[in-house]
């Protein structure tokens, strides 16, 4: 078992890739790349969902390990590892890639080679961005996420796919630049690019302050824009009105969001913690205004866009509350937008394949033409409104609880009034989409129903979001306990994930802290 | 004393002169209408000799030769199998994409290796006169290839203006050596190194070295002493290009190297700002006039001089570090380059029947091979990991930041983002499904010879980029030798000081 343990980071890691690489080699023949995708990503699946069963709950630091040397000078390492908050992020690239591919099947007509190729390698750059542990290597996975999405969004595009895809790809490269640079910084003060190894070093080593500062908002930065937060949210609408339904459900959010609390809160607690406010009020702000402009959208990929932006936001305010339960709240929560986002982008991708429109105004009353689609679409609706009972509750109710008690009542309440709009926005969608009377469009067309193939793929995620909203005990324990964190709010006064190996000496950054503020 | 044979430091080298000499005999020869392409099989294979030879090299004790004017080294090996690797690339790539009615298609390929002879030379000469002979030998090499489709106007006006601006700039060098000599009283490179420090005529040194970075950067395209080389690369046919933007610069970029690290190292405090400003200019220049160019070969030319900008800030690096890390940009630099100007060769044609950027929409749709080809290298130059693109800018920015130039990495890491914008307008546009079949664009074939051409490239942006490990040894080994010279010189010791 120690082997398997041992090599299944680098198993999910390379087996996208190797399926990529055969995807490329093989001949050009019918559906066989969506064959070879959908056995890749469905083998995958499978591989992470060993983690889980194997994680050992209670014990501290990162899991299934691996750490060997790439390069000699400068001093990059292989260095993969999974702890709770990791853990679950994998198996959702995992789950959601398969669903990718069944949302692609029809909709990809041209150069299936080309796309199932690229998504692949997708698929392995996310996995490489949640499970590095050198910040070479994870900087490395992050770039090369960027490539497979740009040139995907310039071939598929919808419209102006080449525009959306060079404004994607600059809003995130530009930001990496300094992130680099940091790093690069950072190896020059201490000679290590690894993450557990920079961690104690920052914690207790003596840093010219402000430098320190320029650092750590470096990281920030790059991370903001991914995610994104307010007022960095220029590429989100086009990018998601563009890019293919596969990837706009694979990547929104997730990456800059766990990139936020492993790298930024997790090596420069005491900067994360001097900034937290400022990004707590731009996340509300962002829930707010996110909310309202979906409320305006005319084109069903634009509202998505923006519900995105009111959803990551609430999830960043659980981060920045930096209260256990907002933490708890929020790695829930992004869990529960890949699963809900996942469905709603895989259905209303369907509507598109049938209809070629993304106009709301064209839909309507097709509830009685498409029940099955109308059921589940509602159902996933409602997940993400945040009903009781569904997922979505979950993860809202502790972010907004963890705001409440743990920050300000002020700010919980402005997120809360997100919610209601949320509710709003998304029930407009659904009564016009699927009620009312039918439209010329949709009375034109009688399109099929949800096939076998893609029942198959929309019960899971259903019964997930049922299964998530009732017992979310079967997750929330080892993001809890796995995840560096420390054990309760009140604790929390030093880093903010304080370094197993010595936690003696962790109060000690937050006196010089202390000292530094008066 | 030194019991390695004079000739055995020279082999590559005579090798190739004896290939060049070869492939044109046999060109004279023969009857005026056979088919002459296989003096190109005959040069890349004597190409391949030259490198076998040069890795066989690193057997021999280091040292020099002929009265200490060539040397060999780790240092050297690795520029000498860089540029046999670029040469024997471009000879494949004209292989299969030289017209087959081309006229003197032997010279062609002998100017070629004639060009390697001097760049290989280049690398390996440590007296300043070799140097500049070396210098020569490679310039009108590359002056004549640079004219070669002169049925064209571009052709004889990138040819003129090369061979021109160029010489001016030779000018510039050899002026320096004089001064240098004049300061020291020697043109060997280690006796200068030990002379400097104590030399009367201080100015007179300061003015060499100032007129040496003039010539040596102008041969790099570095700013701002540029401006040949978008007329040159947009004139010059495109096998031609992948050989000009890389081999020559991974030449001068070795001249350079040895000048201001074994040379004048105790004149650090005056090029290292020198090199400094040329690096920003470099690359801020290059990636702002690139972002405006409609024509490919143009918009390639400009980015090669933001990448000689990247490089240069690695000789911000200190000692070691700095010389291994501008040699792996070097090679990092090289394959990509030469692998985009391939596959730009073969989607275009000889003759160029897609000069601008618009002109490749929907490549991937048309040949998605080429396609993709060219999304890979455009990735590499952007700088995306696991490329040997990302790998060369870290190991360069790296040793900068380690040699406290931290705003220097900020300016190079900013740029690239920038650089990013106009690769990523190529990259898309070839992703872009395509209006309608466009009918006059070549039909893509690729032949065994381009084949293995594109192959080559491929691997070796890969390795650099995934599993760099020996490059990078070989990168420190010979910087290593390059900042230890060896103890004995086997000159005559005629220096004097003045």
């Amino acid at each position: 078992m120690t082997a398997i343990n041992q090599s299944i980071l680098t198993l999910i890691l390379l087996l996208p890739l190797a399926g990529a690489v055969l995807v490329a080699l093989a001949p050009d023949r019918a559906k066989l790349a969506n064959w070879i995708a959908l056995v890749t990503s469905l083998v995958t699946f499978g591989l992470t969902l060993h983690l889980p069963a194997h994680f050992v709950l209670g014990r501290g630091g990162f899991q299934f390990e691996v750490n060997r040397m790439w390069i000699e000078k400068p001093a990059i390492f292989y260095h993969l590892g999974a702890d709770g908050l990791s853990l679950w992020l994998v198996v959702l690239v995992g789950l959601l890639a398969p669903i990718g591919v069944v949302a692609s099947w029809n909709a990809i007509q041209s150069r299936r080679k080309v796309f199932f190729a690229l998504f692949l390698v997708q698929q392995t750059a996310m996995f490489g961005v949640f499970l590095s542990l050198d910040l070479i290597l994870y900087y490395g996975f992050w770039e090369l996420s960027l490539v497979p999405m740009a040139i995907l969004i310039a071939m598929y595009g919808r419209r102006d796919g080449p525009k959306a895809a060079l404004k994607f790809f600059l809003f995130t490269f530009i930001p990496s630049a300094p992130l680099l640079v940091a790093i690069l910084w950072l190896y020059k003060e201490t000679g290590s690019f690894d993450f557990t190894t920079l961690q104690i070093l920052i914690a207790h080593g003596n840093f010219p302050g402000y430098q320190m500062w320029w650092v750590a908002l470096a990281f920030l930065f790059a991370f903001a824009v991914k995610v994104p937060v307010i007022p960095l949210h220029g590429w989100v609408a086009d990018t998601f009105s563009e890019a293919p339904v596969a990837l706009a459900m694979v990547v929104a959010g997730k990456l800059g969001l766990y990139s936020m609390l492993r790298f930024h809160i997790g090596l420069f607690p005491v900067q994360a913690r001097a900034v937290a406010p400022v990004l707590v009020g731009l996340a509300v702000i962002g829930i707010l205004y996110g909310a309202c402009l979906a409320l305006v959208q005319r084109d069903f990929w634009r509202l998505m866009a923006f519900a995105a932006l009111s959803h990551l936001s609430l999830i960043t305010l659980g981060i920045y509350g930096l209260t256990l339960t907002g933490w708890e709240g929020a790695i829930y929560q992004i869990l529960n937008h890949g699963v809900v986002d996942g469905a709603l982008f895989l259905l209303l991708g369907l509507l598109y394949d049938s209809y070629s429109t993304s106009q709301i105004d064209a839909y309507g009353g097709l509830a009685g033409k498409l029940p099955r689609t109308a059921t589940f679409f509602v159902l996933a609706s409602l997940a993400m409104i945040g009903l009781p009972m569904l997922n979505g509750f979950v993860g809202e109710f502790l972010i907004l609880l963890g705001t409440f008690t743990g920050v300000s009542k002020g700010w919980a309440i402005a997120a809360t009034l997100g919610v209601i709009l949320g509710a709003a926005y998304m029930l407009w969608l659904v009564q016009r989409l699927f009620y009312g009377p039918e439209s010329a469009l949709t009375a034109s067309k009688a399109p099929e129903d949800l096939r076998t193939g893609q029942m198959a793929v929309v019960w899971p995620l259903a019964a997930l979001m049922l299964v998530m909203g009732v017992a979310p005990g079967l997750w929330l324990p080892t993001i809890e306990k796995g995840v560096y964190l420390p054990q309760s709010a009140e604790q929390w006064k030093g880093p903010a994930v304080a370094p197993p190996p010595v936690p003696v000496q962790s109060a000690l950054p937050v006196a010089q802290d202390e000292e530094g503020q008066r | 004393m030194n019991s390695v044979p004079d000739i055995f430091r020279i082999l590559p080298e005579v090798i190739l002169t004896l290939t060049g000499v070869l492939a044109m005999l046999l060109d004279a020869s023969l009857a005026p209408k056979s088919a002459r392409r296989w003096l190109g099989w005959v040069a890349a294979l004597g190409t391949t000799f030259a490198l076998w030879a040069s890795l066989w090299q690193l057997s021999l004790p280091e040292g020099t030769g002929f009265y200490g004017t060539v040397e060999t080294s780790a240092f050297t090996v690795f520029f000498h199998v860089l540029i046999c690797g670029i040469v024997l690339v471009a000879l494949l790539l004209s292989l299969d994409t030289l017209p087959e009615d081309s006229h003197h298609q032997g010279e062609f390929y002998a100017l070629i290796v004639f060009g390697a002879v001097g760049m290989c030379l280049l690398t390996g000469a440590v007296e300043l006169l070799v140097v500049f002979i070396a210098l020569e030998i490679s310039s009108i090499a590359t002056y004549v290839l640079a004219g070669y489709r002169k049925q064209t106007g571009r052709g004889p006006e990138a040819a003129i203006k090369y061979f021109l601006l160029g010489s001016f700039a030779t000018a510039f060098l050899l002026y320096g050596i004089a001064m240098i000599f004049g300061a020291t009283g020697t043109t060997q490179i280690y006796e200068i190194a030990h002379l400097v420090p104590a030399a009367q005529n201080h100015s007179l040194v300061l003015a060499g070295l100032g007129l040496m970075l003039v010539g040596m950067l102008f041969k790099v395209s570095a700013a701002p002493f540029h401006v040949w080389t978008p007329d040159v690369y947009e004139g010059a046919p495109s096998p031609v290009v992948a050989l000009l933007s890389t081999a020559p610069k991974a030449a001068a970029f070795a001249l350079l190297l040895r000048v201001v690290y074994e040379m004048l190292p105790s004149l650090r405090p005056v090029w290292e700002p020198l090199l400094w400003v040329a690096a920003v200019l470099s690359m801020t220049v290059g990636n702002l006039a690139a972002l405006r160019q409609q024509n490919v070969k143009r918009m390639l030319a400009y980015s090669s001089i933001a990448h000689a900008g990247y490089l240069l800030a690695a000789f911000a690096g200190l000692g070691e570090s700095g010389i291994a890390a501008a040699s792996f940009y070097t090679a990092a630099y090289a394959a990509m380059n030469v692998g985009i100007f391939a596959v730009i060769t073969l989607a275009s044609g000889y003759d160029e029947k897609l000069p601008l950027i618009d002109d490749f929409r929907g490549l991937i749709y048309r040949s998605p091979l080429l396609g993709s080809l060219l999304i890979f290298f455009l990735a590499s130059l952007v700088g995306i990991p696991f490329t040997g693109g990302f790998l060369g800018k870290l190991t360069s920015f790296s040793a900068a930041i380690g040699g406290g130039a931290t705003w220097l990495v900020i300016i190079g890491l900013l740029n690239s983002g920038l650089a990013a914008a106009y690769y990523l307008r190529l990259a898309l546009v070839a992703a872009q499904r395509p209006d309608d079949e466009k009918t006059n664009a070549p039909e893509p074939k690729v032949g065994i010879a381009v084949g293995a051409a594109l192959l080559f490239a491929v691997a070796a942006t890969l390795v650099l980029g995934i599993v760099p490990g020996d490059v990078l040894h070989a990168a420190e080994a010979g910087a290593h030798t390059l900042q230890a010279p060896p103890a004995e010189i086997s000159a005559p010791g005629t220096a004097v000081l003045p």
